[in-house]
């Protein structure tokens, strides 16, 4: 599903991602766990089109196809989706007709009928009960005025209703108490599936005790300096960072 | 104004000199008349007017002032709302055909004409009172709810670039309150000069919201100002959208004179290509325990330029004044300018009184946000203009008003991305 061969990138002439190899098979979700200042969510914006990062080397494709040469919304189309770390506010931009605008950009670009507002808010609200999230907030404009957690449940709610292949969670559990964390990671363990993959973006294992990654990869210094199964985490947890680089 | 003394006001003088001038009107014409022959109107050299240049409006010339009575002329289609009382004006003539509201003579506001402008200083105003021949009276009685009032005005170019000066004129008894949706609509490509001015009086507890949209021709002049002075315990809530003219205006003048009495001044102003937009504030808090809300956001594209200049003046009887006042433009185009100048005169020491003003282009952040769902660019860029508008539009209580303005909003929108 998604192959990544020697990414380079830097911001402002700095070198940030310095080689990154990485391959996320359908229906695998895998977590990468490094230290602040690695990489992590360098690695999330330019797998999702962020203005502002120079790729100088390397090459990523998402089922055969040259992600990187795609606009951040013919990604989206695609089935890729980036949970953000900092979930964006938008004054003025109400939740439902953002989400249903969403929808429906995505349906168009597939070449799919369109959903109108009844089926989209019959959608919306079943999604939003599995998510404990108040109705109202489908009135209130995107993100203004959420708590950390909330947005972080709007998040998963619009992943849940644009379905996509390749989910990238940028530290969605940051923030989190533990009952938000449990509801985040139910919505994600709904979405598992043969045709479903995910990079869970990650500073401690706890996430993964209610996500469990098939694969775990360690980045440090914009490489990915080793890889293995659940166990990695676990180790990670007990012996801290520098015990890998080591 | 000593240095600007000129006669670039020699046009607007030559037409008002040749104005047939009923008794009722004489003493506000002729004030009007020796403003500009002492004045002129004013160059960028006047503070007040450092970034609108009315130098354009008096090379101009306007055709003949509107002969009374005149008929015949066609009426473009509107949106007009559903049974409101309504008073039409079409190419300066009032149309009692069109109208659905009794118009009452102007000859019978005499006694407050003039009472709230101050012409020497107000140019707009001044060359109002020079020309001005006809325009709305209401005078809704104490404890009326005289509802939703239509005025609207159009030019339609059946008599070419005119010079129309309404002179329309509100006082709302104690407790009355009365909604007013004025619209200035206009022929494109037509450089005519529209230069309503208001004077309201606002006796205590009463009510107005008036909502204005200002939608004239593309070529037009717009220069209109609006004075309104404010009893106790009243409330005037101004809600102006500017999208239309080469050059408009909007001034307001407003004085809060009894305790507890209340000004909202909010708007929008789009501007586009070629475009020049001006709103000018004066608001003066002259009594304790008053409160004023002032919020303008400004849309620029292609090369245009914006104005905002809000005063806010607290005498020193205004203990406890609330103010607040926000101004916020949207550049989305390299050639777009925008000029804000608030300021803030305070002579009470028991006094909030807060202000801000933000220029920029849309959030790259935000932009990304909705492209990362699928929203693509084109769509993700209006999805966050009509926001920020929506923003300034959403606080109009009247329905009616809202959507007539929501309406206006969009059309202008998808007129520019176009």
């Amino acid at each position: 599903m998604l192959r990544i061969e020697g990414l380079t990138a830097e911001i402002d002439g700095k070198a940030i991602l310095r080689g990154i190899d990485l391959e996320v098979p359908s229906g695998e979700l895998h977590a990468i766990m490094g230290p602040n200042g690695s990489g992590k969510s360098t690695l999330s914006y330019v797998l999702s089109g962020r203005e502002g990062y120079e790729i100088t080397g390397g090459s990523v494709t998402f089922n055969g196809v040259d992600l990187l040469a795609m606009e951040p919304e013919e990604r989206a189309a695609a089935g890729v989706f980036l949970a953000f770390q900092y979930p964006v506010e938008l004054p003025g931009v109400g939740n439902a007709n953002f989400l249903r605008t969403a929808l429906n950009a995505q349906r168009r670009h597939r070449g799919e009928n369109e959903v109108d507002a009844m089926q989209f808010l019959k959608l919306a609200r079943a999604r939003m009960k599995e998510l404990s999230m108040p109705e109202d907030m489908l009135k209130r404009g995107v993100n203004v005025g959420f708590s950390g957690g909330e947005k972080k449940r709007n998040e998963v709610l619009q992943m849940a209703l644009l379905s996509p292949k390749l989910a990238i969670l940028d530290e969605t559990d940051s923030g989190l108490d533990i009952d938000a964390l449990k509801i985040v990671s139910e919505g994600v363990n709904a979405l598992r599936s043969p045709a479903f993959s995910a990079l869970i973006i990650t500073h401690y294992q706890r996430l993964l005790d209610y996500i469990v990654p098939d694969r775990v990869h360690v980045l440090m210094a914009g490489r990915i300096v080793k890889s293995g199964g659940p166990e990695l985490a676990l180790a990670l947890e007990a012996s801290g960072y520098a015990s890998v680089a080591a | 104004m000593n240095a600007i003394v000129n006669n670039n006001a020699a046009g607007l003088l030559g037409r008002a000199d040749a104005l047939a001038t009923p008794a009722w009107a004489a003493e506000t014409r002729a004030a009007g008349i020796a403003a500009l022959r002492a004045h002129g109107l004013p160059t960028r050299r006047a503070e007040a007017f450092r970034y609108t240049d009315l130098a354009q409006v008096a090379q101009a010339s306007f055709g003949e002032n509107s002969p009374m009575g005149a008929r015949g002329l066609g009426m473009p289609s509107l949106p007009l709302t559903r049974g409101a009382a309504r008073l039409v004006f079409v190419d300066g003539v009032l149309r009692g055909d069109l109208s659905s509201l009794p118009p009452r003579p102007l000859s019978d506001a005499q006694a407050l004409l003039g009472g709230l402008t101050s012409l020497p200083t107000q140019p707009i105003a001044a060359m109002n009172a020079a020309l001005f021949e006809d325009g709305l009276f209401l005078d809704v009685p104490e404890g009326e709810d005289a509802g939703l009032v239509e005025l609207v005005c159009v030019v339609t170019g059946a008599r070419g670039a005119i010079g129309f000066h309404p002179r329309h004129v509100l006082r709302l008894g104690r407790r009355a309150k009365l909604t007013l949706l004025d619209t200035s609509d206009g022929a494109a490509g037509l450089a005519y000069l529209h230069n309503p001015v208001f004077e309201i009086s606002l006796d205590e507890g009463a009510e107005l919201a008036h909502v204005r949209i200002q939608r004239e021709g593309r070529a037009a002049f717009h220069l209109s100002s609006v004075h309104c002075a404010i009893a106790a315990g009243a409330t005037y809530d101004n809600f102006t959208l500017n999208a239309g003219g080469r050059l408009a205006r909007n001034e307001i003048h407003a004085a809060l004179n009894g305790p507890k009495a209340m000004c909202h001044m909010n708007g929008a102003q789009l501007v586009g290509d070629g475009q020049h937009a001006d709103t000018t504030t004066v608001l003066h808090h002259a009594a304790p325990d008053c409160g004023s809300r002032q919020t303008y956001k400004t849309v620029l594209t292609g090369k245009s330029r914006g104005v905002f200049q809000g005063k806010i003046l607290v005498s020193k009887p205004a203990q406890r004044t609330d103010g607040y006042q926000m101004n916020q433009a949207l550049l989305l185009s390299e050639e777009a300018e925008m000029d804000s100048k608030p300021q803030l005169e305070i002579y009470a020491d028991d006094v909030k009184c807060s202000h801000g003003a933000t220029v920029g282009a849309l959030d790259p952040a935000q932009l990304f946000y909705l492209r990362s769902r699928g929203i693509p660019q084109q769509a993700a860029r209006s999805m966050l203009v009509e926001a920020f508008l929506t923003e300034a539009t959403e606080g109009v209580g009247d329905e009616a008003c809202r959507a007539a303005l929501s309406e206006a909003v969009t059309a202008w929108w998808a007129q520019e991305r176009a």
